[in-house]
């Protein structure tokens, strides 16, 4: 049994969660006037790490809070303390 | 060369079995080759093949930093199919399944490919739609992809459950006769021993740590931890892990890994003849020659490398194969493995030169052994000629430069 340190409901089932992909940097406000490569990047690029990443997951079947937070994607570990959710 | 024949089994019968040749050599490192292969397994031992068969070129290392076919090549559940969606795919993999039905011969090993079909088990009406397009985009390209009804679903798979009464009825079905099952490492012993035989050499335990490039920025070779080998070429072909290989050349792809898991069974008495893909129930399953059940499901939801399966995805995948067949209810599992698969950002593969000089990539496999021959195929063209075959030029890298997206809901069997 994985569990998801979901921050406002503490630990739960990880089949509560639906997975939302890598937490990448703010969505660029003025996309028109990037660099074709740079929005495409920012579009479909992966970093795809073998290590520690930040991902958003989301509490679709709890609370319905969408959070960050720091996981191995060797072990499949969460980073004890490492969730943040928007205010 | 030693041939495989009934003669030469019968030979080295009455020699107790100890004159048999190593099927491939162990040489030195050299110090340059014109073109390095990372990664040993069915796509990297073929592509060495038919640079070695179609294009002459011999002077060539393949480079693996495990054992020969220990990644993907031996953790998969052997399925070759082509009934995918789109006109490119259907193209490409019932290629490859052409192939697969020579490779016995050209390879002078016995794959053991079975061509037993494959039943889709549909039991919602989108998955209807769905494989009725795609049935109908398989019979434009002169592919075998065809719906059938519940009750030839029920002919074909006469163990499966009765659920007219159940929440999921069986509604129909859809069958490609020409989907079959093979030997895994088999291929990979008979493209290395085939590539091995034309001069190409296999290193195993060299771990390629660095890709070298000029000041002008082109591949000169690799370092490994056996030391620099210089390369005019070089084709990553590291199933999982291309993201950390590709970024030793500073390059970036928008491929994410996954941990995609299987299980056997004890052997049981042959029950099932066919290879069944339940793509609602999330299952797929299939009976080894030896008798062992064969099954796998969905991958875990998120990115991993962990190549362990996971208990909560085996229990879905578990309880859909008993929900199918109640018969197997007291079966006991084996074994149970994962294995890191890609996807790229548009679910089909990338086979391709790249932005870097003398530097080509075969990635974002999620099923990739049905495509080990026609990949290693167009790979090897790919690197002879430095410009992609008609068959996997859909599937070059620059599709990204302009989001020209070829998506493929074939790729994924389970859902």
């Amino acid at each position: 049994m994985h569990l998801v340190p979901c921050p406002w409901c503490g630990e739960r089932h990880e089949s509560e969660f639906a997975y939302a992909g890598e937490k990448k940097s703010p969505r660029p406000l003025d996309a028109g006037s990037l660099a074709d490569d740079v929005w495409i990047d920012y579009v479909i690029g992966r970093a795809n790490p073998r290590g520690v990443t930040r991902e958003k997951w989301w509490h679709v079947r709890g609370c319905g809070l969408m959070f960050s937070i720091e996981r191995d994607t060797r072990s499949h570990e969460f980073v004890a303390g490492s969730a943040e959710a928007p205010r | 060369m030693q041939r495989y024949s009934i003669f030469s089994l019968l030979r080295n019968a009455l020699s107790y079995h100890e004159g048999w040749e190593r099927a491939w050599r162990a040489p030195e490192l050299k110090p340059a080759y014109d073109v390095v292969i990372i990664g040993a397994g069915g796509h990297g031992l073929a592509c060495a093949y038919y640079l070695a068969r179609d294009h002459g070129i011999t002077n060539v290392a393949v480079l693996e930093r495990g054992w020969l076919g220990g990644g993907n090549t031996g953790r998969n559940t052997t399925t070759i199919r082509s009934n995918y969606l789109r006109d490119e795919s259907i193209k490409f993999f019932d290629a490859s399944v052409q192939l697969y039905e020579e490779l016995s011969r050209e390879l002078n090993i016995n794959i053991m490919f079975s061509q037993r079909s494959q039943v889709d088990v549909i039991q919602t009406w989108p998955k209807l739609r769905d494989l009725r397009r795609r049935s109908m985009a398989s019979e434009l390209q002169g592919a075998d992809y065809r719906l059938i009804s519940t009750e030839e679903v029920y002919r074909r798979i006469p163990i499966l459950a009765d659920l007219q009464r159940s929440r999921l009825p069986v509604i129909g079905g859809a069958v490609q006769e020409r989907a079959g099952v093979a030997r895994h490492d088999a291929i990979a012993w008979g493209y290395a021993r085939q590539a091995d035989a034309a001069g190409v050499e296999i290193h195993q335990n060299t771990e390629v740590t660095g890709i070298a490039r000029s000041p002008r920025g082109e591949v000169t070779g690799v370092e490994t931890n056996r030391g620099a080998v210089r390369a005019g070429k070089v084709a990553i072909v590291v199933a999982g892990n291309t993201t950390q290989v590709a970024a030793m050349a500073q390059l970036r792809l928008p491929i994410q890994s996954y941990n995609l898991q299987a299980f056997v069974s004890e052997p049981i008495k042959p029950v099932v003849h066919v290879q069944v893909n339940c793509p609602d129930a999330g299952m797929y399953v299939s009976q080894s020659d030896k008798g062992e059940l064969l099954a796998g499901g969905a991958i875990d939801q998120a990115s991993s490398f962990r190549q362990t399966p996971r208990y909560s995805v085996l229990e879905d995948a578990v309880t859909a194969l008993i929900e199918m067949f109640p018969i197997f209810r007291r079966v006991k599992l084996m074994r149970q493995w994962g294995g890191t698969i890609e996807f790229a950002y548009d679910a089909s593969p990338i086979i391709s030169k790249t932005p870097v000089p003398g530097l080509y990539v075969s990635c974002g496999w999620w099923g990739g052994f049905k495509a080990i021959p026609i990949g290693g195929r167009t790979l090897a063209y790919t690197v002879a000629r430095d410009e992609p075959h008609p068959l996997n030029a859909p599937y070059s890298l620059q599709r990204f430069d302009r989001l020209n997206f070829l998506m493929e809901p074939g790729t994924v069997t389970n859902r």
